[in-house]
């Protein structure tokens, strides 16, 4: 399947359009800037699934005093797994939904069964936590680079990045 | 490779493989308790890493939220019910930005958008 074959349909939330016209009735006179980027870059794995280390990467942030005060990577290990993450601060639909079950959003569950099984290599040992950020910037120089350091120190493969 | 909903922001962006859930924002590996469509997303998301042949590469799942399509009306909805109540929203959070600003804070929360 090509990218062109799953274009934006009528029926899907036209997210940009509501956030934008949302600051707007919050008193904000210029719109949000969503990141965007002329190329994308993409490389081919270099090893079959089976043989891959998989990370997860989350955009909630760990559930504790720190996480909760303090919006910067964390690194946890996957086990013991948490039970909950703290995802308060975030723009989810918390009208529709909740964040209760960590496994809707951040899928450690998921790859240790998928390892289990022999569909993946392996889980990364641990997981990462990403800021969201109005900087891009900071996501740019800091937070992604720091990322992709503790991914290589885990020898990852392969990077699932979950945004809420 | 992107697990996620809202399709417009991260086509806008660009990733390099994505896998498109079609749910509220919260839920892109699928339903709270719903093991087995939890599993199925990332199954279906990791098989990217092998059909995908160039960036932006796009999958939506078979997945849907409800057979309801009422959940798609009520994010950062801008209606008579809520005006006055954003823009008082909006006074605080400036005044707050402004005191986090002062106090060295270089790092801002997102708005909430519901």
């Amino acid at each position: 399947m090509a990218a062109s074959d799953t274009p934006f349909i009528a029926n899907d939330i036209p997210y940009m359009e509501r956030t934008r016209k949302f600051y707007r009735a919050q008193g904000y006179e210029s719109d949000y800037v969503w990141a965007h980027f002329p190329t994308t870059p993409f490389i081919q794995p270099s090893k079959p699934l089976q043989e891959s280390r998989v990370v997860a990467i989350t955009t909630s942030m760990p559930d504790t005093e720190l996480g909760r005060s303090n919006r910067t990577v964390y690194s946890n290990p996957i086990k013991p797994q948490p039970q909950s993450m703290y995802t308060e601060e975030l723009s989810w639909d918390k009208k529709a939904t909740h964040t209760n079950d960590i496994a809707s959003f951040l899928p450690l569950e998921q790859l240790k069964a998928l390892a289990t099984e022999g569909f993946i290599g392996s889980v990364s040992p641990r997981f990462h936590c990403l800021p969201t950020e109005f900087s891009q910037k900071n996501t740019l120089e800091k937070d992604a680079p720091e990322i992709l350091t503790r991914c290589q120190e885990d020898k990852v493969d392969l990077a699932i990045l979950v945004p809420l | 490779m992107v697990v996620g909903s809202a399709m417009d922001i991260v086509k806008h962006c660009g990733v390099a493989r994505y896998c498109y859930s079609d749910f509220p924002l919260g839920n892109p590996c699928g339903k709270p308790g719903n093991k087995v469509m939890q599993l199925a997303i990332i199954k279906q998301a990791l098989g990217l890493f092998e059909s995908a042949e160039a960036p932006n590469y796009t999958e939506r799942t078979a997945h849907s939220w409800s057979e309801d399509d009422s959940w798609r009306e009520g994010y950062a909805k801008v209606d008579d019910s809520n005006r006055e109540e954003l823009r008082l929203r909006g006074e605080a959070r400036r005044a707050e930005q402004a005191a986090n600003k002062a106090a060295g804070c270089s790092r801002s929360a997102m708005i909430a958008e519901s």
